[in-house]
Parts: structure tokens; C-alpha cells; sequence
């Protein structure tokens, strides 16, 4: 693990840089890419809807030796015709059987006859009986308090941070839950209220780690119009690199504990509602911890360049850099001008973001004198 | 927790870290004092871990009392659900109001459960109503085997509280006030048909009446349409009429349907109910009535209106959910404020009409949405799969953290302890007060919330380690680090908190448990980092292990890739520093 605590100070250092922000068309393509196949996935399977959002029964039995295919024939003759009937074992070695259309007065009579049926008593079963708008109505709501969410969190992320990063947080929002639930219509996992309840707690985790993202990023590009040495996008991706580590460790425990319930409770318990809202979180958190880095801070930055006082910025970081490429044999920093002709090379494609990284790197171990204390975007030296 | 304060110059680290702990310890030894003094050294299990009866009714809005469902009706509602279920005998039954039209009914396993479940799901809405005419439960064509003919003044439709759920809202009465005649030749042919008893009590004509006899045309098609016998049609027969409006019905057994007159009494003015045999008459179970002030009048001037009347328009109906529970005629007006209601009671069923009367007609009419019944032994299986869900998800956590972290993953340990054993005693304590119940959910939100808790520290050990790799040594690392990790945990937890309130408050049913769990650990994750993980960490900075760098503290410059202090690396040039 220290090899990633010294991968940790090498992204810190600029050592090694990942150029998220200047690829940042590949991210976007990608990103398109997914969620189109996520819409076409939507238009085309649906979603494979649980029994809350058509209404019926569902009836857990205690572990038998029933085997499924005996206990669905066994089921249908009872539940009749004009009932869907779905059977599964469970990992307790039980039966969950699933009966379409049932209310709670037709229910009870074929919980008896299934019991007698299946050969156990009649209250060793476990019924549930969900009327036909449940699942519409928790949806409605659902969608409701999304809506009033994503109100909250963009006037919140517009006073904490400003406006571009809560459009861009809000972006990425939209990306993960459209990626989620495309998964759903593709897998076609089963869509039940505990689904659409971990789908809302997406939006809190995908935007936990999107905020830890921006944070950084506040702290890096702060001062940054008192320099002309680095773009805004440079500075975004150095920011990222160097939250890297932490972007992914905080999602790699966020996701232990949620894999840990996917795995352990609902292999135990086979499906139900711990099940349903773990795999909502782990399709989610994966998709935001993408987002976060990929998508929220690329597009913060393809914000920031169009703003006037970036653009300027960057006229000036580019003719800084044209201006030092001429003069390269005067310099006395080797070091940092090493990084600038770096740049000027690629001008093609200017954020050149691992050779950017590294003159930041190089550009803390500036003598003061040449930075003149403005030069601090991280503002480390408080 | 508004906007991140601007980094402030204060680091505050100088301040007193174990005044801090102390705090934080004191809290938490008189939560768990107060967890074993209260008796409550356990949350309360919710249904789905120790087995019960959960019941989730949805208001309906009606049209036209579009504002029907607000707070004050749902919380009236859910008294009058409680008092009907322990009226049943079942005790420790809770009923809660859940998001803005939702009602959430708790039965624990073990009690009159079925009783109960039947008892909430036909809780609804109760109004006497004068009979205009009634038929056979059928279309007019078909004729049906009329309802016990019985030549006593006794109600003929049978009784008992019946559970039945109004699926898909149907509007249909909207019944324009004026009044055609035509509805009067229909009455006659179809009461032919009708199972009412030639009544034996001689009233003048309806004319003179003060009663409104005219059906109006529309509702008679309505009628004339209705059949009884299907389930369907007699749960949402008369649907959405108001107590003023005429309406139509059906009984309970749906052999009769009736045409039925503005609402004379609410059911809100029985002041009490009570199921009497009646030995005298030898009529049975009977349930005797009493009304309140408004109730004792209302209902003596329209029982003298009625008793004038010829048959069937002598009857009154007690409708409970748009269904004629029992529609008795009348040979006098009642005074007195006090009646009875005979017919073909059982004990079971005459107890259950007391039960519905005494308690009040809920304000709202309510569909049920889901019933979920649990066996301890399956309750008991979920709540092993959750806490070893729990013991996994934390194990793994915490041996991420300690490959990664090393020395500094016990900070985290102890702040994940500390974190933990604050939740379960917040949750013994508090949840009996607030009608927190630990259910699946709740426990899923719980385990989740290792991973927000984890994540703060990782924010802060993550800062220290950005100052070591400055070259600082590790007291001025941990007292520079916090400030800003301090920004970035207020600020995200912030995002997810409100991410769980809005949650909880969009949230129905079993989702409220994971919403709440998902606050409450947030918020006990900013305390926790506040008073315990930076004042650990800022006393332990000064120990030894920690403050040489030994290689398993986790924050050997070394293993950082930190070469050499930071002064002379500034000096010196890039390629030295590369080699790390």
C-alpha cells in the first residue's frame, strides 16, 4: 500500500498526472456514448418492474425442500388463471412467490391453499400484500423530492462554491442517475420501491464526493487571476491529481460497506429491500465517483475558460510561455522553463496537462523572488 | 453548516484537545447511562426484524376536497387508526403519519392481528343517509334472490366490518341538484324486485315532506348500471360523492343497492357505540348508539322525516366506505339522542360496527397500499443477515484502512467505535420518544453510513499527509491540515444530509428508517470528527510513533515518498526530487 501512498505524492507532486481535464472530449464522448446506450437500453427492455407497481402478493416461505419449478406449477393451479406467478429461492432456502393481481380479501384464502398446498402452516408464511399504486405513488414522490433536491443542492453549490460548479455538480447528477438507471433496463434488475428510494441516496453520495472534488479545486484555482502561469483548466487538472487518491479511497470505503450489504445481506436474505437499495448504491457510486472526476470538473473548467477574465488569463499564459520559449537560453530556472517549452511544444494542444502539472510542481520550489508571493493558487502558504 | 467558511487563519489546533474529548466521552457515557437507566438498553426492532404486521394506507384526495389531506386529517386519522386497533385488544399497535398522506400501521406479531388489519383497512368514512329507493343487487334484469324479507323493522342487510380496498378512483356521482320526476316511476317497477319488507307503519306522502325524495336522472342510470355483486363496482360505487350529495350504493353483501340521500348524520357525532346482546327482544347482538349534541338533533329530525315516509324511503343507511353497512327503517322519530342498530350481528361483527361508530369516521378515505406480515422466524433471519451484513461492511472498511493507513487507521477505528456506539444509544434512547423503530432499512442506512464516516477521516488523514509531503513535522501537519479538512467535511456532509432530510421527507414507508439513519449518523460524523478524531489526532501527533514517522504509523515521510525536509528540498533543484 505504501507503493500508493507514493503514487499519492508523486500525483501530489505533478510527478505523474492523469490529463483528465484536457482529454476531456474523450471523457464527454464516452459519457454520451453510455448514456445513450443507457436511454436506448431505457426505450427499448423498459424497466422489469417489481409487483408494488402493478399490485398483488407476495409470500416469503420458511426454508423447504420444495424445489421451484414444483412449487410454481403448484402455485399457478391455486392462484387460477389471469395471475402472473413468479418463484424464487431464496438464500435462506425459502420460497418467494410472487402473484399478480391479488388484493387483500383474495390473498388470504390463497395463502391458506398455497400453505396446504406446499405443505406447511398457514402462518408460517409470510405474505405482503401491495395494492396496485404503491409503486407509482413512491415513484411520484420520488420524483418530487429529486426534483426539490436538485433545486437545494444547485442554490446550495451556487453559494458555497458558484454557479458553474452547481450546474456542472448537477451535470454529473443527471449522468449517474440516467447511467443507473440504464443498468437497470439493460440488466434488467428488478425495480422496486427500495430501488427508487436508493436511487435518491445516490444523489447524496454521488455529489459527497463531487463536493470533495470542488473543494479542491476551489482551494487550487483561488488567486489564480494574480498568476499567469497556468490556465484554469491546468490548475483544475492539477487539483484533480492531486485529490486523486483521496477521490478514490473515499469511494472505495463508501463502496465496502454497500458491497457488503449487496453481497452478504442479500445473499443471505435473496431479494427484498436491503438488497434493492444496496444495488442501486453500487450501480450509483461507481457511475459518481466517475462522474466526479471525469465529468464535474471538466466541464467546471470548459465553464471557467469561456469567462473573461480566463480567457484573458490564458492569452497571457500563452504568450508568457511563447515569450519564454524565445528566451529559453537566458532563463535561470532551468527547471521551470524546461516545463514551458514543454508546453509551447504542444501547442496543438496547449493543455498539455501532464507537462503542466509538472511546472506546477517545479513551480513551488520557485525562488520567492521570481513568484513575488502571488503565485500560490494553492494557497498552501497562508 | 452553510456555505464553507473561508479558510481561517486559526487553525484552532492550539485549542484544548482534551477538553474536546472530554466533552464528547462525557455525552457518550450519559447516553449509555441513560440507555441503561431508561431500560432501553435496545432499539426498538421494527417490524420486518421482529416479526408483525406492517399496514401502509394512502389518503385519497376526493375530488373537490382537494385539500382534505393535510397535516391536521392525517394526524386525526391516524389517532382514530390507533384507538380502532387497541380497541381490538392489540397493544403496543403504533400508528404513524408518514410523508404527507400516508399512514403506517405497526402490529406486533402475537396479538389479534387479522382482526386488526381488517379493522384499519375498512377505517373510512360513516354517514347516515335517508334510502331514496333500493334494488336488487343487480341490473334491473336479472332477477336476484331478495335479502332475507324479514316482516320486523329490523335493518335487512347484513352487517360486519368487511375488509375490502378501493383500487382504481372512479368519480362517478356528481349529481346535479336538479330534481326530475322521472326518477319516481323507476322506483316503483324496480322496488318489485327490492328486498325491503312491506313496511307496517302508515306515513302520509312524500310530497309534504321535508325531505328531498328526487333522484336525480343521472345518478338513476348510475343506479340502474350498478351491479352489487362485482367486487369492483361495489367498492367505488358512490365514490367521491360529498356528504352533501345524493348518492348510490351498495351492501356490504351486495345483494341490495341503494340510491341514497344527502348525508343527515356524520359519523364524527356518535359520541359512543357499544355491541349489547339483547337478550329482551331476542334480537341478538345489537349495537347501541349515542350522538353528541348536534348528532341527538339532526338525527331525531330526520328519523321523524323518515318515519312519515312510505317504504323503502322509511329506511336510513349507515354507509360506511360508500357501503350500506345496515339500513333500518324507521316507524317514529328517535329522540333522546340514543338507538340502536339490530340485524343479523355476530358478536365478531357487532363489536367491530361499536369499534368503527365510537372511534369516529376518519376524515380521509384511505387505500391500502401494502400489508406486509413478518414471522419472527423471518424477522429474525433479516435481522442476522443485516448485522452480519454490518460486521462485514465494517470489517473490510476497516482493514482497507488499516493496509492503507496503518497507525493512523486506529484514530480511525476508535472515531468509527465512538461514531457507532453514539448511534445505538441515540437510537435506544430516543427512539422510543420519536417512534424510531429498527428495521431493515434503517440497518442498511446504518451500514452505509460506515462509508460517510470513514470518508471524513480519510479527508483529514488525506491533508495531513499533503502537509507532511511539505516537509512539515507532523504537530504543525495535523494542526494545518484541519482547517481545511474541516471545510471539505462540513461541506460534503452538509450535501449528504440533506440529502437523507429530503429523503425523509419525500420518503414513504420503510424508507423514513433508512432516511433517518443516513441524518443521524451524518450529524453524529461531524461531531464525531469535531470532538473526537482532531483531538486524538492532535494528542497523539505528540507521540513518539506517530511523530518520528515510524514506518507503521502511516506517516513515515518515507513511505509518503517525502525524501528530505522540505526547506533544503525548495532549494534545490527539480531532478533530485523527482527521484522519490
Amino acid at each position: 500500500m505504501s507503493r500508493l501512498g507514493n503514487l499519492s505524492h508523486r500525483l501530489h507532486r505533478g510527478e505523474i498526472s492523469v490529463d483528465f481535464v484536457g482529454k476531456r472530449k474523450y471523457w464527454y464522448g464516452f459519457s454520451i456514448l453510455v448514456t445513450i446506450v443507457a436511454i436506448v437500453g431505457l426505450a427499448v427492455n423498459g424497466l422489469n418492474k417489481s409487483i408494488d407497481f402493478s399490485g398483488g402478493a407476495v409470500f416469503t416461505t420458511p426454508s423447504t425442500s420444495i424445489s421451484v419449478s414444483d412449487a410454481q406449477s403448484k402455485t399457478e393451479s391455486v392462484a387460477g388463471t389471469g395471475h402472473d406467478v413468479v418463484v424464487q429461492k431464496l438464500g435462506t432456502g425459502g420460497l418467494r412467490i410472487q402473484i399478480s393481481g391479488l388484493d387483500e380479501s383474495t390473498a388470504a384464502p390463497i395463502q391458506q391453499k398455497l400453505a396446504t398446498d406446499l405443505g406447511m402452516p398457514t402462518n408460517s408464511i409470510n405474505p405482503q400484500v401491495v395494492g396496485p399504486t404503491w409503486g407509482a405513488e413512491i415513484t411520484q414522490k420520488a420524483e418530487y423530492g429529486l426534483g426539490v433536491f436538485m433545486v437545494l443542492v444547485v442554490v446550495y453549490l451556487a453559494i458555497a462554491f458558484e454557479w458553474r460548479m452547481a450546474l456542472a455538480a448537477l451535470v454529473a447528477l443527471i449522468h449517474d442517475i440516467t447511467i443507473t438507471v440504464g443498468v437497470y433496463a439493460i440488466v434488467g434488475f428488478e425495480v422496486s420501491p427500495g430501488t427508487v428510494m436508493g436511487l435518491l441516496t445516490i444523489l447524496g453520495y454521488s455529489l459527497y464526493d463531487t463536493v470533495v472534488v470542488f473543494d479542491g479545486l476551489k482551494e487550487t484555482t483561488k488567486g489564480i487571476t494574480a498568476q499567469s502561469r497556468y490556465t484554469y483548466s491546468e490548475l483544475a487538472n492539477r487539483s484533480l491529481n492531486q485529490t486523486l487518491v483521496r477521490s478514490i479511497n473515499t469511494s472505495v470505503v463508501a463502496l465496502l460497506p454497500v458491497s457488503a450489504l449487496l453481497f452478504i445481506g442479500g445473499g443471505m436474505l435473496g431479494a427484498g429491500m436491503l438488497n434493492d437499495i444496496a444495488l442501486a448504491l453500487f450501480v450509483g457510486l461507481t457511475a459518481g465517483a466517475y462522474s466526479s472526476i471525469f465529468i464535474a470538473t471538466p466541464i467546471v473548467a470548459g465553464f471557467k475558460e469561456r469567462t473573461p477574465e480566463m480567457a484573458a488569463l490564458r492569452k497571457r499564459v500563452l504568450a508568457k510561455r511563447a515569450a519564454a520559449a524565445r528566451g529559453e537560453q537566458e532563463s535561470q530556472d532551468a527547471e521551470a522553463e524546461a516545463s514551458e517549452s514543454a508546453l509551447e511544444e504542444a501547442d496543438g494542444e496547449p493543455v498539455d496537462a501532464a507537462a503542466a502539472t509538472a511546472g506546477v510542481g517545479g513551480q513551488r520550489r520557485q525562488p520567492a523572488s521570481r513568484n513575488r508571493g502571488r503565485g500560490r493558487p494553492s494557497g498552501k502558504r497562508r | 453548516m452553510a456555505a464553507p467558511k473561508k479558510g481561517r487563519r486559526s487553525p484552532g489546533a492550539h485549542g484544548h484537545p482534551g477538553r474536546a474529548l472530554a466533552v464528547i466521552l462525557v455525552a457518550l457515557a450519559a447516553l449509555v447511562g441513560g440507555m441503561f437507566l431508561s431500560g432501553n438498553t435496545k432499539p426498538r426492532l421494527g417490524i420486518d426484524l421482529a416479526g408483525g404486521t406492517e399496514i401502509t394506507l394512502t389518503a385519497k384526495s376526493t375530488p373537490g376536497q382537494q385539500n382534505a389531506v393535510n397535516p391536521t386529517n392525517m394526524d386525526t386519522a391516524k389517532n382514530i387508526i390507533q384507538q380502532r386497533v387497541n380497541g381490538v385488544g392489540v397493544s403496543e399497535a403504533t400508528a404513524q403519519v408518514q410523508g404527507s398522506n400516508n399512514i403506517i400501521v405497526d402490529i406486533p406479531k402475537g396479538t389479534n392481528t387479522e382482526q386488526a388489519v381488517k379493522l384499519v383497512g375498512t377505517t373510512a368514512q360513516l354517514y347516515f343517509r335517508p334510502v331514496l329507493t333500493e334494488a336488487a343487487g343487480t341490473p334491473a334484469s336479472a332477477p336476484s334472490p331478495s335479502s332475507s324479507p324479514s316482516p320486523s323493522s329490523s335493518p335487512s342487510a347484513s352487517s360486519g366490518a368487511k375488509a375490502h380496498s378501493g383500487s382504481s378512483a372512479k368519480p362517478s356521482a356528481s349529481p346535479s341538484p336538479s330534481s326530475t320526476t322521472q326518477g319516481r316511476a323507476v322506483t316503483g317497477a324496480l322496488k318489485s324486485s327490492a328486498s325491503s319488507s312491506p313496511s307496517p307503519s302508515p306515513s302520509p306522502s312524500a310530497g309534504s315532506s321535508g325531505l328531498d325524495l328526487s333522484i336525480p336522472a343521472n345518478l338513476q342510470s348510475q343506479f340502474n348500471a350498478l351491479d352489487c355483486s362485482n367486487a369492483a363496482q361495489r367498492a367505488n360505487a358512490g365514490e367521491g360523492a360529498r356528504p352533501g350529495d345524493k348518492t348510490i350504493g351498495c351492501s356490504q353483501d351486495g345483494k341490495t343497492k341503494y340510491v341514497l340521500g344527502a348525508a343527515a348524520v356524520a359519523g364524527k357525532d356518535v359520541s359512543k357505540a357499544q355491541a349489547v346482546y339483547d337478550t329482551q327482544t331476542g334480537a341478538g347482538w345489537i349495537v347501541t348508539l349515542n350522538f353528541d349534541g348536534t348528532g341527538s338533533k339532526q338525527f331525531t329530525d330526520v328519523t321523524g322525516e323518515l318515519a312519515k315516509q312510505q317504504s323503502p324511503n322509511n329506511q336510513f343507511a349507515i354507509v360506511l366506505d360508500n357501503q350500506v353497512v345496515s339500513s333500518p327503517e324507521v316507524s317514529s322519530a328517535i329522540t333522546g339522542g340514543s338507538a340502536q342498530i339490530s340485524g343479523n350481528f355476530t358478536q365478531q361483527s357487532a363489536e367491530d360496527l361499536a369499534n368503527v361508530l365510537s372511534y369516529g369516521a376518519l376524515p380521509l378515505t384511505f387505500n391500502t397500499s401494502d400489508v406486509t406480515t413478518v414471522t419472527p422466524q423471518l424477522g429474525g433471519q433479516q435481522l442476522q443477515g443485516g448485522l452480519v451484513a454490518g460486521a462485514v461492511g465494517l470489517v473490510i472498511v476497516v482493514l482497507y484502512l488499516l493496509a492503507y493507513y496503518r497507525g493512523l487507521s486506529f484514530v480511525a477505528v476508535v472515531s468509527l467505535m465512538v461514531s457507532a456506539a453514539l448511534t445505538y444509544s441515540i437510537m435506544s434512547v430516543l427512539g422510543p420518544a420519536i417512534g424510531f423503530a429498527l428495521d431493515l432499512p434503517a440497518v442498511s442506512g446504518a451500514i452505509v453510513a460506515i462509508g460517510i464516516t470513514a470518508d471524513s477521516f480519510i479527508v483529514y488523514f488525506e491533508r495531513i499527509r499533503d502537509e507532511l509531503r511539505h516537509g512539515r513535522s507532523l504537530a504543525p501537519a495535523v494542526a494545518r491540515a484541519w482547517p481545511r479538512a474541516r471545510r471539505t467535511v462540513l461541506v460534503s456532509d452538509f450535501v449528504s444530509f440533506l440529502a437523507a432530510a429530503v429523503l425523509f421527507f419525500f420518503s414513504v414507508g420503510k424508507v423514513q428508517g433508512f432516511a433517518f439513519t443516513l441524518g443521524l449518523t451524518t450529524l453524529l460524523d461531524v461531531v464525531v470528527v469535531f470532538l473526537f478524531t482532531k483531538p486524538l489526532m492532535t494528542i497523539l501527533a505528540q507521540r513518539k510513533f506517530y511523530a518520528s514517522g515510524h514506518p507503521w504509523s502511516g506517516l513515515d515521510p518515507k513511505s509518503l515518498g517525502v525524501q528530505a525536509p522540505l526547506r533544503r528540498v525548495r532549494r534545490s533543484a527539480r531532478p533530485e526530487v523527482k527521484e522519490a
